[in-house]
């Protein structure tokens, strides 16, 4: 009896595994296309694309296209851009949705509910919905910097960045979350004398390290992979992030070679650090136990 | 330190009103209690002390300052909670040394302060330990720690020892009045546990539906309880509640019976009673004793539990009624048993039939 249910153990411990082996390979492949495509000239890769050759390093391997691809668009201009644009994005969004959400849960003032209500009544407008009247916006709000007053902000950073600083998901992921922080604590943290801020800063900020890791993550996607807003706003190549940068090799003639070195480029750092932010997120769940 | 003064305090919520009127004196130094079942307030009452509930209307002092829109951290008060609300991501130390943090205190004297608050309650080992390596007794005294190391005028404990278990909550309540003793400090004291009360308090406020039923001494309330809820509130087992009708007036002495209690004179100080009247007699399970001769109270045993420094005996009396008599030492006794209990008349407390009175909340 025992052997067999071992025996039985063994086998659906093997079908999971087998199963699971095949998702993950229908969902890496793509990615290894991608990689190993890039280090091949056109002809080949178009040659290679019907067989399982495509996903092996094999043949005329070369780094040419990343040369190529570098010839052919700014990269790095682009990259910095996008890299700036989701950097200050996300870093400000963290900061002034957790705010938000903070206000929303432990301080009391008057509409308070009304306006969460309103808050999240805007996770159902699709972004396509509302990009025309932003862009009539934007087009026509003042500036003041180095030139003085000037008026719109197309082909700039901050059209790309103000925008999508607040928004009702994250802040509706943080009021989640503090919801479930023990409201005793920040009632502790009052009759000792803390001002708001501080709970914020000393309470509530450190025990929310999984929901920072969370909307950091979540937002840095969303930003990363901005095309459409990014192409209405800016015309001056200076100001476009890698999306929009990928038009580049779509011209008269496609260089699939060179496409796929640019993907390669813009995607493997972002799979890299998402894989390290996945790892810290796990730890900062262990760290907090609310629980204590 | 400061005295605290209630004066007609009310909080509403919309049209549910929770706190109707309070009027409290707590002197200088003083151990108060507040106590009640659950929903009566208490708790409400402690939090809008504490300036974490807002006062809907009347006044509240705190030492010479009316405090009502002053928030917490100016009203000079401390509070440990319920279930601790010690900051899990910080060390005891740094839990300790909050308060002092906040208001921007050297580390020098962060440092002596924690120390001297960490010797009296003695938890030195604990310092560098986070909250999750300590048990809830330990976590309870970081808790008290974080309280006096900012040497408040008042401190407010919010049913601080209903998370323990019940060894350790004795133990606790012991030190928590020698903490007392010891800093001389005004402190108010919310329990639903009327042992904590009788033990801890100078004085008690016992509460129902938010509104006071009676403030004094412990003993006091025990003796002379106001109405038929103090009555029934404190003391284990509770107070024996027999209808009996009333016979005769003689000054402050009334002359009651029924059907199981023969006819006796008792105090009638409560109420005007007048002849003819149903009224409540109050009767304490540890007063009644089996009676020697004829007895006043006839009843059989219904059921005995014999806990050997006393027992405690359910009599089921002639006219139907239950009664219960804790005996002051061990005995056995036949159920079925016919039992004759007498009592001391000056020990009984007259209450006025009012109606709802029948209804008295036990704990």
């Amino acid at each position: 009896m025992a052997m067999i249910a071992a025996d039985n153990r063994g086998l659906r411990l093997v079908t999971r595994y087998a199963v699971l082996v095949l998702i993950a390979i229908i969902f890496v492949f793509p990615l290894v296309f991608m990689l190993m495509s890039s280090l091949k000239p056109d002809q080949q890769l178009l040659q290679d694309s019907g067989n399982l050759r495509a996903f092996l390093p094999v043949g005329d391997i070369s780094l040419q296209n990343y040369t190529d691809a570098f010839q052919r668009a700014p990269v790095a201009t682009f990259v910095f851009n996008s890299v700036l644009v989701t950097g200050v994005t996300v870093a400000l969004s963290l900061l002034l949705c957790s705010a938000a959400g903070f206000a929303f849960v432990f301080v009391r003032w008057r509409g308070r509910d009304t306006l969460l209500a309103l808050l999240l009544a805007t996770l159902i407008l699709p972004f396509e919905t509302i990009a025309i009247p932003l862009l009539m916006m934007v087009a026509n709000l003042p500036w003041v910097g180095m030139e003085g007053l000037t008026w719109g902000w197309l082909n700039s950073y901050r059209v790309q960045i103000i925008p999508f600083i607040a928004d009702g998901l994250t802040v509706f992921l943080f009021v989640q979350y503090f919801k479930d922080l023990p409201g005793e604590l920040i009632e502790a943290a009052r009759v000792e004398g803390a001002s708001w801020w501080q709970i914020y800063r000393k309470i509530v900020m450190p025990l929310s390290g999984p929901i920072f890791a969370t909307a950091a993550i979540l937002k840095f996607l969303v930003m990363y992979n901005q095309y459409l807003w990014p192409l209405m706003v800016t015309q001056e190549e200076g100001y476009r992030p890698v999306m929009v940068g990928l038009q580049y090799f779509f011209q008269l003639n496609v260089a699939w070679g060179e496409v796929m070195a640019y993907l390669s480029m813009i995607t493997v750092p972002v799979l890299a650090f998402y894989l390290y932010l996945q790892k810290a997120f796990i730890a900062s769940i262990a760290s907090t136990g609310v629980k204590g | 330190m400061a005295r605290i003064s209630l004066k007609n305090l009310k909080k509403s919520y919309g049209q549910t009103h929770v706190i109707k009127g309070v009027d409290i004196e707590i002197e200088d130094g003083e151990f108060c209690v507040f106590v009640g079942p659950s929903g009566c307030g208490k708790s409400t009452l402690l939090r809008m002390i504490a300036g974490l509930e807002d006062i809907s209307s009347g006044s509240l002092v705190i030492g010479e300052r009316e405090v009502n829109d002053l928030p917490p951290a100016q009203r000079g008060v401390a509070m440990v909670f319920q279930s601790y609300a010690i900051f899990p991501h910080m060390t005891v130390r740094e839990n300790v040394a909050f308060g002092l943090t906040i208001s921007g205190a050297s580390k020098e004297e962060k440092d002596a302060k924690v120390a001297e608050a960490a010797r009296i309650l003695q938890m030195e080992h604990l310092l560098d330990r986070r909250p999750s390596q300590l048990s809830g007794g330990q976590r309870q005294r970081v808790a008290i720690g974080r309280a006096i190391v900012r040497k408040p005028q008042v401190f407010l404990f919010d049913e601080p020892l209903s998370n323990l278990d019940a060894a350790l909550r004795m133990d606790m309540r012991m030190e928590i009045g020698k903490l007392h003793n010891q800093l001389g400090a005004t402190m108010v004291y919310v329990t639903h546990d009327q042992v904590e009360a009788m033990t801890l308090a100078d004085k008690i406020v016992v509460l129902k539906d938010g509104q006071v039923m009676q403030i004094g001494a412990p003993m006091d309330l025990y003796h002379d309880p106001a109405n038929l809820f103090v009555a029934g509130f404190l003391g284990a087992p509770s107070m024996n509640f027999l209808k009996v009708k009333v016979h005769g007036v003689n000054g402050g002495k009334v002359l009651v019976s029924n059907g199981a209690l023969d006819p006796v004179e008792v105090s009638g100080k409560r109420a005007l009673f007048k002849v003819g009247d149903e009224a409540i007699l109050g009767l304490r399970p540890q007063y009644l004793s089996v009676a020697q001769g004829a007895g006043k109270l006839h009843g059989a045993v219904a059921l005995t539990e014999r806990l050997g420094a006393e027992t405690v005996v359910e009599i089921a009396l002639k006219d139907g009624n239950p009664l219960i008599a804790a005996l002051s030492h061990d005995a056995v006794f036949d159920i079925g048993a016919q039992m004759n209990l007498d009592f001391d008349p000056d020990r009984a407390h007259l209450f006025p039939n009012e109606p709802g009175a029948g209804s008295v909340n036990k704990h």
